[in-house]
């Protein structure tokens, strides 16, 4: 399916709902729990996560959601998590990928990492403004989230085993939309009781980063410490893992240890 | 998925170029790094082996390349499993701040390529095929992440070889 087909699918608003959905959560995401979010009938739902999947834009798998297996256990679900390709359309067409890529290439040949990232930190202190540096790892979130990263709170343990973690990170994010002090408390023992690091599921820059990984990485990290600001209480740093966009975000007072 | 085909492993050689000695403090924050990374290369998913100089943590005092080159030469089971540390972890800071310690290669300093199960390349071999991809291109005997080859490929090239040397 041809990448403007492809978007048009999510032209059904109850589509584009359950896409979003999907998408926000990281994981897998089964047919009951996209319809009670989504507000529709399940067979509803259904019928639109399959639509999503056909277009390619979400990927479908089969778990038992309660755990059990063998006889008895029922039927697996149906499971939905969002595809990693890339969709784009442009108006008239352009082609700033390969300009990227080109002037990544070239960078990396020329050596000129120190060059890029002042530009890089120089973008973000302009996209900035006057505003004060960042004061929180909220406010650090929602500057973010604007910008495609999709930002989550998570305890900030030993960096390891983040699949493991997926549960406590679904459940850290309800808790920092307003739920309940249980669901606190579970994140804190998924993670080891740690105080909480913004980590990011979207690399922004994810097809050059993945050929130019240094470089463009490096590049990214000065355009977040840029973008919140060297005198403010949240710092960026790297702490790459597969998967996510390689930098993590925490309150300058996590780190006189 | 580049699976490790009729038990074959990837092999990995790198080598760089100090800006100043080793104990000069310009490059003391990478010596500071080499313990931890070295140890999360040790526990990495797929990690098979690492060059260390007998009685030392790790084969900086090694210099087979130059006086100032230090190499690094690894076993991995996957080029995943290899792509995932190098950029996927600790190691990828040690990247970033490259340009900080090491002086920038005109000519390719990493190479990888296949080799069998069980094999331990050799310093030689190692430099051997860096010579290879640096005078002939990418090649299923001696490429890059970019240009990657598969175990099977080297194979039917006839590449994956050097297990009569064990």
């Amino acid at each position: 399916m041809k990448d403007i087909d492809a978007i048009a699918v999510l032209q059904d608003p109850v589509r584009r709902r359950l896409y979003e959905y999907v998408a926000a959560h990281g994981r897998e995401v089964g047919r009951n729990e996209a319809a009670e979010a989504s507000g529709v009938a399940r067979n509803l739902a259904a019928h639109h996560l399959d639509k999503l999947t056909e277009a390619g834009l979400l990927e479908s798998g089969s778990r038992r959601l309660t755990g059990r297996s063998g006889p008895g256990a029922g039927r697996p679900a149906k499971v939905y998590t969002r595809a990693q390709v890339e969709r784009s359309v442009s108006l008239p067409a352009r082609d700033y990928r390969t300009a990227a890529e080109l002037l990544a290439e070239a960078a990396e040949q020329a050596g000129l990492d120190a060059g890029l990232c002042a530009a890089a930190r120089r973008r973000g202190e302009a996209l900035r403004g006057a505003t004060a540096p960042c004061g929180s790892l909220e406010e650090a979130m929602e500057v973010l989230a604007g910008r495609g990263y999709e930002p989550h709170l998570e305890g900030a343990g030993d960096g390891g085993a983040p699949r493991a973690e997926d549960a406590g990170v679904a459940r850290a994010e309800d808790h920092a939309a307003g739920a309940g002090a249980d669901v606190q408390a579970d994140a804190e023992q998924t993670a080891g009781a740690a105080a909480p690091v913004v980590r990011m599921r979207n690399c922004p820059f994810h097809a050059v980063a993945e050929r130019f990984p240094p470089l463009v990485c490096g590049m990214n990290l000065a355009l977040l410490e840029g973008l919140l600001g060297a005198d403010g209480p949240v710092r960026a740093r790297m702490d790459a893992r597969p998967g996510e966009c390689c930098v993590v975000l925490e309150t300058s007072k996590n780190n006189d240890h | 998925m580049t699976a490790s085909a009729h038990g074959a492993h990837l092999a990995e050689l790198n080598i760089a170029t100090l800006l100043h000695p080793l104990d000069d403090p310009r490059i003391a924050p990478f010596v500071e790094l080499l313990d931890p990374v070295n140890a999360s290369a040790d526990g990495a998913p797929g990690f098979v082996w690492r060059l260390v100089e007998e009685g030392a943590d790790d084969a900086t005092a090694l210099r087979p390349a130059g006086e100032d080159v230090i190499v690094n030469l690894s076993v991995w089971e996957t080029q995943e499993a290899l792509w995932d540390f190098t950029y996927r972890s600790g190691h990828l800071e040690v990247m970033r701040r490259r340009r900080e310690w090491f002086e920038r290669h005109v000519k390719a300093h990493m190479v990888l390529w296949w080799v069998p199960a069980g094999h331990l390349p050799t310093v030689g071999e190692a430099l051997e095929r860096l010579a290879d991809l640096q005078s002939h291109g990418p090649s299923p005997r001696a490429f890059t992440f970019t240009s990657s080859y598969t175990a099977a490929e080297a194979e039917a090239a006839g590449h994956l070889e050097a297990a009569q040397l064990t």
